[in-house]
């Protein structure tokens, strides 16, 4: 198991194109993905359930990856965090 | 020609004339039956099913969003294609309904509502909104479990009528023949206007009583210069719009033709006459109508359309490639002004955002995001035609600021080699009454100030035009309106070298153009669908007699006398037929 805190740092924030392409990436690794902000944890290969995430710029939150792939599924995404969703 | 039994007044939102059949679009939201099922099999494959047809329907919906809207601003669709694919959501709804053996709607309904309840429960507003597109697909998918007909398949040549329409409504209805909008709520800055207007339909929003008194099938007249629509027109009624659809296609064939003449009074005064520019893609239409440059570029749709503020490299290739264009001719650009009814980019709630955060004052307050945009447009200017302006200023302390940051932002570009126009000419919005007031000052500071009918009338009366219940105090010919414009005018003349040009919609209406002219505008910047009209009305009038018409307009007391001397003024027009059609 994996856990990692990231931050937002793009402008807008979790808005929906990111979260449609944390899913994308997600779904892509058999490891499991979850996603806890403010005491609510959610699946994320749910996007409906990342959709209820509300994280703008500066807030934190918490990933953790569990499964055969972990290592890999945890630099994909946390890279992807850490670019700002391609949007600095 | 139109008489009170039959005829209803709303916000003219988008102007034309059309008769056609009505079309009631109502949005139901589904009832759900909570039964218990027998045959748990079937119930599972009634749900792919449904499931199939909602995919396909947005899969329809997405591709003509990414045609009409762009990639970016379809990604709303993509999430809701993908909340249909959800491991969690549907693995959920198939092990209720065989566990709890309960009709399929109810799992559906029940479960994607809990997720609702969290985005309601967030206290950023967006979240609410993200609520209602979910809401959207919840109510697509238990449709389909119904087998119910995608109401949304019109027939061609209709007028919708509708409570209000969402953005998947609009670009559906983009797609086939629609003759027209009318829907019961909504301003004119609505979803719904905003479509209408840049598609050329005509459209009424606001008229309340709209999908009461308006049967499917039933013919209407619908006038979206005056935003009125006549139920079941009579004969007469019916010959009278035909005739006016007529002459208006007489005119615009007129029209045309003016495109490459300049707009010049009969007695050879030039007015500018601009284009206002929303999205890139208007600029085909700009050059067709013969507009000279654009008045106004608003970046705020740039924006929007990223989603995120663009980097300079990305701004800088928007910006030349609207100043390649329209090369020789000048182009405006007016950096970011969010808030007012533009959405702020960061979620912050104000009280009363119209006197909130805006324009200048939000660039003020981000400066790298200012300075990105000034150094994206100095660098576009390569070519000397491109100028700068700041919305909403309000003190000469913040011009000065601006200008301080100009040269800033100019030496950073020495520094790395790049090419601009050092001589650009930096101007401002006079949208505030107190700016109205000081305008001589603020001429004296800049090379040129573009006056912003909609903000300054607002601010003047006291009144959101988007507020309907107060929308009709918004008035043009307000006689504190016409002198306070006067003043401005008059002021920044005195300076003897700042250029004056206005750039709100009151420049679009006809019957204001001879005023503004006797006023003693430079330049006037419209929409570019007003510019082959207003040139025609401004090469038929001599400025002599505009000028004593604005003279006479500054000492009326009454916005009644005022629009009355300017019909009047019409009326002895010899050659302006438009006024006549409308």
């Amino acid at each position: 198991m994996i856990e990692k805190e990231v931050k937002i740092i793009n402008d807008a924030g979790l808005h929906t194109r990111p979260a449609a392409t944390i899913v994308k990436l997600a779904a892509k690794f058999k490891s499991d993905l979850q996603i806890t902000k403010d005491g609510i944890t959610i699946n994320g290969k749910s996007i409906i359930g990342v959709m209820t995430l509300a994280a703008e710029k500066g807030s934190s939150i918490h990933l953790t990856f569990e499964g055969e792939d972990e290592e890999e599924a945890s630099e994909t995404i946390i890279d992807y965090f850490n670019r700002g969703f391609d949007e600095l | 020609m139109t008489n009170t039994k039959n005829t209803y007044k709303g916000i003219a939102a988008a102007p034309g004339i059309t008769i056609a059949r009505a079309y009631q679009y109502t949005k139901k939201i589904e009832k759900v039956q909570d039964e218990l099922i027998s045959d748990i099999d079937e119930a599972l494959l009634n749900l792919d099913e449904a499931l199939n047809k909602s995919k396909k329907e947005l899969l329809k919906v997405f591709s003509l969003a990414v045609d009409k809207l762009g990639e970016n601003r379809a990604s709303i669709f993509e999430a809701q294609i993908m909340i249909l694919d959800d491991p969690v959501l549907i693995d959920t709804i198939r092990r209720r309904i065989k566990e709890e053996k309960r009709h399929p709607e109810f799992i559906v309904d029940d479960e994607i509502s809990k997720y609702q309840a969290l985005m309601n429960e967030a206290q950023e507003a967006y979240m609410k909104e993200r609520s209602h597109d979910i809401e959207d697909i919840k109510n697509r998918i238990i449709r389909n479990l119904k087998k119910k007909k995608w109401q949304s398949r019109i027939t061609n040549d209709v007028i919708v009528i509708s409570d209000y329409l969402t953005p998947a409504d609009t670009v559906l209805f983009a797609r086939v023949n629609v003759k027209g909008y009318i829907t019961n709520f909504g301003g004119l800055t609505s979803h719904a206007a905003i479509v209408a207007r840049s598609l050329n339909i005509p459209a009424i929003v606001g008229l309340h009583e709209a999908t009461n008194k308006i049967k499917n099938n039933d013919l209407l007249v619908l006038d979206g210069f005056h935003g009125t629509v006549i139920i079941n027109p009579s004969e007469k009624q019916i010959n009278y719009y035909r005739e006016k659809i007529e002459q208006l296609r007489i005119y615009d064939e007129e029209l045309a033709e003016l495109k490459n003449e300049p707009a010049v009074t009969t007695d050879n005064k030039e007015i500018l006459l601009q284009a206002n520019l929303d999205l890139t893609e208007e600029i085909a239409l700009v050059v067709q109508n013969g507009a000279k440059g654009i008045g106004l570029v608003r970046t705020e749709q740039l924006f929007q359309e990223y989603d995120v503020f663009p980097e300079e490299e990305v701004q800088y290739n928007i910006y030349r490639e609207i100043a390649e264009k329209v090369y020789p001719e000048k182009v405006i650009i007016r950096t970011l002004d969010v808030g007012g009814d533009k959405v702020l980019p960061v979620d912050v709630k104000e009280p009363n955002p119209f006197l909130g955060w805006r324009g200048i004052r939000f660039l003020l307050d981000n400066m790298d995001l200012f300075k990105t945009q000034i150094r994206a447009i100095l660098r576009g200017s390569e070519h000397k035609n491109l100028k700068m302006m700041i919305p909403m200023v309000c003190s000469i302390k913040e011009v000065r600021k601006f200008k301080k940051i100009v040269d800033e932002c100019k030496e950073d570009l020495r520094e790395r080699g790049l090419p601009f126009d050092n001589d650009i000419d930096l101007g401002i919005m006079i949208e505030v009454p107190s700016a109205a007031v000081m305008a001589r000052e603020y001429a004296e500071e800049v090379d040129f100030i573009s006056i912003g009918t909609n903000d300054l009338i607002q601010y003047l009366l006291a009144v959101d035009r988007g507020n309907e219940i107060v929308s009709d105090l918004y008035q043009e010919f307000h006689p504190s309106v016409v002198r306070t414009i006067g003043h401005i005018i008059k002021e920044a003349k005195n300076t003897g070298k700042c250029m004056v040009s206005l750039c709100g919609e009151m420049g679009a209406d006809t019957l204001a153009v001879p005023l503004l002219v006797g006023l003693g505008l430079d330049s006037l910047s419209v929409s570019a669908s007003a510019i082959p009209t207003i040139k025609k009305i401004i090469r038929n009038l001599s400025y002599e007699e505009t000028r004593a018409l604005a003279e006479k307009c500054l000492t009326f007391r009454t916005e009644k006398e005022i629009r009355n001397e300017l019909i009047q003024f019409f009326d002895n027009l010899q050659n302006i037929s438009v006024h006549k059609i409308f």
